[in-house]
């Protein structure tokens, strides 16, 4: 496929690499904050693959995994009625919520449809005016737009059945609450292509200022994502901490105008809980006062909710980078995608699910040798 | 990475209390589906289930012949997908599961779950279809039963088909022949099925030409034994649902062996690829039913590989990977830039990534 | 959370003052929502994220990309055979 698979070209990776093996002579440790950099990575086995001396340490990029615990069991008590019909991203039919996920839901009777586009959703309600039609508008900012589009459909069409549960995060201020924590043992971060393309690289400058560290918009596929580190690695290396766009295909500075004026006219900026981090001031978007008559959350008064979160779980410390998911204890045992205690583990971006899906073998480079001979015959 | 993974750790002693009802993974081919089978029908049925090969056909022994026996139900939704109807999988599913144990299908039978409403000219055409189907796979429709449900509890249309099939002497199919240095064969390009049928399936419905590839896979295997006196021939399995993975990963389980493939051998067609890239799927993931592993001694590959690509349904014919006696009871791959990555069963249910 | 996927627009039109446009992934073909890229035209590639334009794709930028990857190293290898020369 055009302006991808040209991006996975095994010669010019086996360049990068070399590249990368040139250039580095310290200990250096870079964050990706995005989930799909993280598959990216994990699946492809970059890390594998790279120089002992650089780590890569997966960040809280999934806006799955991070979507506070009280807002997943929201969704489920709003999904359980039988008068709503319950859309969402196919990622998080199995999040855990305190006691059951949207597939459970599902199964006993709730309507819960998987979307691929939040148009979807409003192509729904229009099939079913006698329901509530209710759309879990999750994600980062790259998601926003389109979820915003939901809002202003509604409205412009008089969709009256027709709702949003909001609970977007934004990335900058993630990232400034990781490199503010004192124990952060990050040196550079790769910011999410495809975020930048919506909200354009300005907000990146002053955090590069204020915490020293190098930031390196980079894109998804693996060449894109060596490149992103080669270059946070090479301004490591020279001492400079630089903002740098490794992904021009596709992001421009000042990133999609329309796509910011509908994301200013719909959200409003206000404090989130990221599942695992906690409360990190200024970093989710709810829906904006005068859009209110279509946010789920007050039109299902769904009130106040007790949350209990497994004990066992270590989401936290592996969304801040502070735990390998195999370094948790209940990794592999008592929590596998099967039977997931935290929404790390449950979203196929989550870094714990990446490492259960591609866990690699003890001796990483392990040798295929009749298998890498095959290539030959 | 610290101690090597202990992969009979990974699961949970009871899962099943988990979920005190059935979910819609349950039946995706995945790891939910096998452990339905393996903590509660396995147990439940008891005594009765003492031989029973769950994910095989059963080898019986009756009267001096061997016979092969298998059934499988088909709940597809849409009832009709490009290149073909639920009629198509329910006859090639089951003659295909009959020839993996290297049997000539003889006959099917049929029954059918219908759901108050349905059209009956959507009926016939699946019927003739079906008709069509077992003409070409050389099977009678033998028996059959109907049986109707009320609306809105059906899903259309259930068809469930048996089959039963003669083994020849001296030919014996099964993972315990699986050995150390078997080559691994996948008959063609995968993964075409699966994206058919989500093409048209309401909620991730897209345009593409990918047609489904069912097909009766018993003549393939025909040759392949007529080409092999040696019987180097181990084991075959169809890669139905949960995709190839699942089919080598099973396997792997079963005969505690390790397999090692390379991801670049893989034949995967552009058409595939591109979809399973747009919905975040993996191809080895996805549903096939006309494609089938084989694993044969070295000694033999050759001379198989040969015959397959002289058939139809061989053309693309391809030695993926070999097994090995490193990591027993897992399978991993060679990836496209040069890493190692342990491949795993699909969950449950195949949802198109968002993310 | 970013599954952005590059794909060719090959049709364009109008729903009740909202741009759809179908568009071609290498094969599969989807309709998307083109409101954000209000500039993109059949024929240009653009990122789809969820069915929505993201951005356009820039070919320019993209081979240049390719380019570099490509001749990374050379120059390093080009003084290497220097050397050994001089030596």
């Amino acid at each position: 496929m055009k302006y991808l698979d040209e991006y996975s070209d095994p010669e010019l990776a086996a360049k990068l690499f070399a590249q990368i093996e040139a250039t580095v002579t310290r200990p250096w440790a870079i964050m990706e904050v995005c989930g799909g950099q993280t598959h990216t990575i994990v699946r492809n086995g970059i890390d594998q693959l790279l120089p002992g001396m650089v780590e890569l340490i997966h960040g809280p990029g999934c806006p799955v995994c991070v979507t506070p615990l009280e807002t997943i069991d929201k969704a489920l008590m709003i999904a359980a009625r039988e008068d709503v019909i319950f859309c969402s991203f196919g990622d998080m039919l199995r999040v855990p919520g305190s006691h059951t996920d949207l597939f459970g839901v599902r199964s006993r009777g709730g309507d819960v449809r998987v979307v691929y586009s939040p148009l979807d959703a409003v192509a729904i309600a229009e099939d079913n005016p006698d329901k509530q039609v209710v759309f879990f508008a999750i994600g980062f900012e790259t998601t926003a737009p389109g979820n915003a589009m939901v809002a202003h459909q509604a409205r412009e069409r008089g969709l009256t059945n027709l709702s949003l549960l909001v609970s977007h995060v934004l990335v900058p201020p993630a990232i400034a609450a990781i490199a503010s924590s004192p124990s952060s043992r990050v040196d550079g971060f790769l910011a999410a292509g495809h975020v930048c393309s919506v909200m354009g690289t300005a907000q990146y400058a002053p955090l590069v200022e204020q915490f020293k560290l190098p930031i390196v918009v980079t894109g998804f596929e693996p060449l894109d994502v060596l490149d992103g580190i080669r270059r946070t690695l090479v301004q490591l290396e020279e001492g400079r901490h630089e903002l740098e766009n490794a992904y021009p295909r596709a992001v421009q500075a000042e990133g999609n105008l329309p796509a910011q004026r509908m994301l200013g006219d719909v959200f409003q900026v206000v404090d989130r809980k990221w599942r695992g981090i906690g409360t990190i001031p200024l970093s989710g978007w709810k829906l904006a006062d005068a859009y209110a008559d279509v946010d789920a959350e007050i039109r299902f008064d769904v009130g106040h909710i007790d949350v209990e979160e497994s004990t066992l779980c270590k989401s936290g410390e592996v969304l801040q980078g502070l735990l390998k998911p195999n370094e948790c204890p209940a990794f592999g045992k008592e929590c596998t995608p099967r039977n997931p205690l935290g929404a790390t583990m449950v979203s196929s971006e989550g870094a714990c699910a990446a490492y259960f899906q591609y866990r690699r073998l003890d001796d990483a480079r392990t040798t295929l040798p009749v298998v890498d001979a095959a290539v030959a015959r | 990475m610290s101690e090597a993974i202990d992969v009979e750790a990974w699961s949970c002693p009871v899962p099943l209390r988990d979920h005190e009802r059935i979910l819609s993974g349950h039946g995706g081919g995945g790891k939910l589906s096998a452990e339905l089978v393996d903590h509660l029908f396995l147990p439940a049925f008891g005594e009765a289930a003492r031989g029973a090969t769950p994910t095989d056909a059963a080898t019986l022994l009756i009267g001096g012949a061997r016979l092969a026996f298998s059934t499988d139900s088909y709940v597809v939704q849409p009832l009709f997908f490009p290149g073909g109807n639920i009629g198509d999988l329910a006859v090639n599913g089951t003659v295909n599961d009959v020839a993996m144990s290297g049997a000539v299908p003889v006959a099917l039978s049929t029954a059918f779950v219908l759901e108050e409403g349905l059209e009956l000219s959507v009926l016939g055409t699946i019927a003739e279809t079906m008709g069509r189907a077992a003409v070409a796979a050389g099977v009678q429709l033998a028996t059959g039963d109907t049986k109707v449900v009320d609306t809105g509890a059906g899903d259309g249309l259930t068809i469930t088909t048996a089959g039963i099939g003669l083994i020849p002497d001296g030919v014996e199919l099964a993972p315990q022949r699986i050995s150390v240095g078997d080559r691994i064969i996948l008959s063609g390009p995968i993964g075409a099925h699966g994206v058919a049928v989500m093409s048209v399936r309401e909620g991730i419905s897209f345009g593409t030409d990918i047609v489904s590839d069912s097909a009766p896979l018993a003549g393939l295997v025909a040759t392949m034994l007529a080409a092999d006196p040696d019987h180097g021939l181990h084991c075959l399995r169809d890669a139905t649902r949960g995709g190839m993975a699942a089919s080598l990963c099973e396997l792997a389980a079963t005969a505690q062996v390790g397999i090692a493939y390379q991801e670049r051998l893989v034949p995967v067609p552009d058409s595939v690829r591109s979809a399973c890239q747009f919905l975040g799927l993996d191809p080895i993931h996805v549903a096939n039913e006309g494609r089938m592993v084989a694993f044969v001694a070295p000694g033999s590959a050759d001379a198989v590989l040969e015959a397959m690509r002289a058939h139809p349904m061989g053309a693309e014919a391809v030695v993926i990977g070999e097994v090995v006696d490193d990591h027993p009871g897992m399978v991993v791959a060679r990836t496209g830039i040069g890493a190692t990555r342990v491949v795993d069963m699909p969950l449950g249910e195949q949802l198109p990534r968002i993310c | 959370m970013c599954l952005g996927v590059p794909g060719q627009v090959t049709e364009i039109r109008d729903d009740r003052g909202t741009r759809m446009a179908t568009v071609d992934f290498g094969g599969v073909r989807k309709e998307v929502c083109l409101a954000y890229t209000p500039e993109a035209e059949v024929g240009q590639y653009t990122v789809i994220h969820a069915g929505f334009a993201i951005t356009l794709l820039d070919e320019a930028s993209a081979l240049q990309t390719l380019k570099l990857f490509d001749e990374m190293g050379l120059l390093e290898e080009e003084l290497g055979l220097v050397e050994a020369a001089a030596s």
